[in-house]
């Protein structure tokens, strides 16, 4: 596909960001100022000072004296760095691929972009006239390459749309400087009377590689389009995004919702021919006030199946503020994983069982949490508490066997409750305890089974565990912390048999 | 003589259509499951343990509760058997997933779902049991009013997913859709011969309400992987038994 990019220009950027800021000062003259080599000297000027010929290089004491009246400040090249680049994520909206151009200007890939906005004129119209209502002084240009759209929108007089393939002759009456050169070249050419870009194309490129350097033949050949130039974009080009301009602006669930479906149809298609699914994925609604809104979703296994993909956003759908109204969504699969056709099967089931479980534990993980979903395999510990541990995935399978030689209980007290007991010595089971008050009597009982602690992850007394079972029936895990006679005993309840 | 037989047979055709269209079937896909229950069984309609329907388990105390999933393990591992997950949903759980391996359920087959409001697992339950390639879902719970157990039941019906809802330390006995009532309890143990130490789990089951069938209360052990019945229970035990009976009946 023929490249096309736009490139943008804020004349005054400087003095336009400080407007928004303060509306007062609109019409104000004033400027920005930096030190350089001990003076004050101007960075930016208003619109109206440079009307009145003030410009960028001058003394701020020189304007000081021919307009006593102008206001000073300091310039803050740091904080419109960011406004740069919060304008090119706002650009996102029109393209994928925006990047910055600094100090003052931003460069789009519009290609395959501009029909949605029914042409180029339209898509150059639409961005331009939101950009000046935003408050700001825009020029801009679309061409075939980056240099030569760089240099319509700054110097260009004619069309600011370079049709396919005619940068060169667009370029022909533009200045040198439009082609992006420092400034000893760009004094060079002026000494041997170079004014306009159309003659040095007749030059044959030796003599000027002679006197100019290779700077000025790759400068050249990238705004004719001979030589590649590639763009940094801010945010790097996501693979699967689908994007749905809406004619009007939506703001009801209703609307959400059919945006999100035509979306959902439009990717599951291209993961459907590319062998893929999502695992995680992020709707933009670009509001037409200028703000965005976005909610995510995370899959348990790489999905392509649009209507449960569409469960998952549906229970989101909620947390959309559509305020005003949203006039583009956009839709991206920021996790992608290969759907393997033949998954091994999983605890006997065929693949599509696995899959409606794996749908159901989304909906579940949308509902109340991907944290509320859990599943143990067995650790080899003796330690309670660490002879399970949990696993994100379905498909992970033990690697060692669950042991049944020693009792463990059914219930297991989340963390062991302290206990009073009455025990003969030396390693009897006790032969009564207190529990919250209460007396139970034990009647029979097994152990004690020691159990001790592993140094390789925590120090300290290791427990004796006996299964005892009161007059009731009821059954008990009850353990003593330390062992007689080396320090204190501790007595707990760990939990609860069948 | 052959004639009679003819009517038996119709009699208990017509048995099961009505029992059918009450929304009860008699097994899982028509075949049934041998929970080897025993003397239970006989207490169910037709003979078997109602799969695919919801049981509701009442724990006054943590021993109970224990006990209670003691027996709702057992009956998982036969619904287990043949493959597929199973789902168990709780606000402050307690199992310990590798004591489910002494009942023959593979924990890695549980998955467990932890929820915060009695409100969410109630939502989880119903989303669990609408999907049937699930063998069971167990849902722990403090409340349910009789409005949310008749979703419970209508997501069954369509799906013949087990379910089972355990009220553990609930407040006001109210009436559910649940096909069945359940109370375990624990009883002492007995060793084989004079052997000290704690035996076999064993239970008292006391089926509470039952629909179409006849409540009862049976002694059952966890021996070997089955249900076993007790036939001979000790003294102290009848005597509760039977007065046990009596207020029932009352």
């Amino acid at each position: 596909m023929p490249k096309r990019y736009l490139s943008i220009w804020f004349p005054h950027f400087a003095t336009d960001r400080l407007v928004r800021l303060h509306p007062e000062l609109r019409d104000k003259p004033f400027l920005l100022y930096a030190p350089e080599r001990g003076r004050m000297v101007v960075r930016a000027s208003s619109r109206t000072l440079s009307r009145e010929g003030i410009k960028p290089g001058m003394v701020v004491a020189d304007v000081r004296a021919i307009l006593p009246s102008v206001e000073v400040f300091p310039n803050d090249p740091a904080a419109q760095g960011k406004l740069l680049k919060d304008l090119a994520e706002w650009c996102l909206r029109y393209t994928p691929v925006v990047a910055t151009d600094p100090p003052d200007g931003l460069i789009l890939d519009l290609s395959g972009c501009a029909h949605l906005w029914g042409g180029e004129l339209f898509y150059l119209e639409s961005i331009t006239s939101r950009l000046s209502k935003g408050g700001y002084d825009v020029r801009a240009a679309i061409a075939d390459t980056i240099g030569s759209a760089w240099a319509m929108a700054r110097y260009g007089s004619s069309s600011p749309i370079v049709e396919p393939g005619r940068q060169a002759e667009a370029l022909q009456s533009l200045p040198p400087v439009a082609l992006r050169l420092d400034a000893v070249i760009l004094q060079r050419l002026e000494k041997l009377g170079f004014r306009q870009i159309g003659q040095l194309i007749g030059i044959p490129r030796t003599n000027l590689r002679r006197r100019f350097g290779d700077v000025l033949l790759s400068r050249l050949g990238q705004a004719l389009g001979t030589e590649p130039e590639v763009l940094q974009a801010v945010q790097p080009a996501p693979v699967f995004q689908e994007r749905l301009p809406c004619l009007e602006p939506i703001c009801t669930a209703g609307g959400i919702e059919i945006a999100i479906k035509r979306l959902l149809d439009m990717l599951c298609e291209r993961f459907f021919r590319e062998g893929k699914g999502m695992r995680t994925g992020t709707l933009k609604g670009y509001r037409i006030d200028g703000e965005t809104v976005q909610i995510s979703i995370g899959t348990n296994r790489a999905s392509r199946n649009a209507a449960h993909l569409f469960k998952l956003f549906e229970l989101k759908i909620s947390d959309i503020e559509p305020a005003l109204g949203i006039e583009l969504f956009v839709l991206e699969a920021t996790l992608v994983e290969e759907v393997s056709e033949a998954q091994e099967a999983l605890w006997g089931m065929g693949n599509s069982d696995q899959a409606s479980i794996a749908e159901l534990l989304d909906n579940i993980a949308g509902k109340v949490g991907e944290k509320a979903i859990h599943r143990y395999l067995p650790q080899e510990h003796h330690w309670p508490e660490h002879s399970i541990k949990a696993v994100a995935s379905l498909e992970e399978q033990p690697e060692t066997a669950w042991r049944t030689d020693r009792p463990r209980p059914l219930h297991l007290l989340p963390r062991p409750e302290p206990i009073e007991v009455m025990v003969p010595l030396p390693d009897y089971p006790p032969l009564h305890f207190r529990y919250r008050g209460e007396i139970i009597r034990i009647a029979r009982a097994d152990g004690p089974e020691r159990i001790e602690q592993e140094w390789w992850l925590q120090t300290g007394p290791p427990r004796d565990y006996y299964q005892v079972e009161d007059e009731s029936g009821a059954r008990y895990w009850l353990f003593r912390l330390g062992l007689y006679g080396g320090g204190k005993t501790q007595w707990f309840l760990h939990g609860y048999f069948a | 003589m052959k004639e009679l037989g003819g009517k038996k047979e119709m009699i208990r055709q017509l048995r099961e259509q009505i029992m059918t269209m009450e929304g009860f079937s008699s097994g899982m896909d028509g075949q049934r499951l041998d929970f080897g229950l025993g003397p239970v069984d006989r207490a169910f309609p037709g003979g078997t343990f109602p799969a695919g329907a919801i049981h509701e388990f009442v724990s006054p105390t943590e021993a109970c509760a224990a006990a209670s999933n003691g027996f709702m393990a057992g009956l998982l591992h036969v619904l287990m058997k043949k493959g597929g997950s199973c789902l168990w949903i709780g606000k402050g759980r307690k199992l310990f997933p590798p004591a489910l391996k002494f009942f023959g359920i593979e924990p890695h087959r549980v998955i467990f779902i932890d929820v915060r409001r009695d409100k969410d697992a109630l939502w989880v339950m119903e989303q669990g049991l609408k999907c049937k390639t699930l063998a069971a879902v167990v849902a722990e719970l403090k409340d349910i009013s009789f409005a949310e157990s008749r979703r419970l039941q209508l997501a069954v019906e369509d799906s013949r997913v087990t379910g089972f809802v355990h009220r553990c330390r609930s407040g006001a006995m109210s009436s559910l859709t649940c096909v069945s009532r359940w109370r375990i309890k624990p009883l002492p143990s007995r060793s084989e011969g004079k052997l000290p130490g704690v035996g076999f789990p064993r239970w008292e089951v006391e089926l509470e309400k039952i629909r179409n069938g006849r409540p009862g209360i049976w002694q059952l052990e966890w021996r070997a992987g089955v249900f076993r019945h007790v036939s001979v229970p000790n003294q102290a035990v009848s005597e509760s038994q039977s007065s046990k009976k009596e207020k029932h009946y009352a």
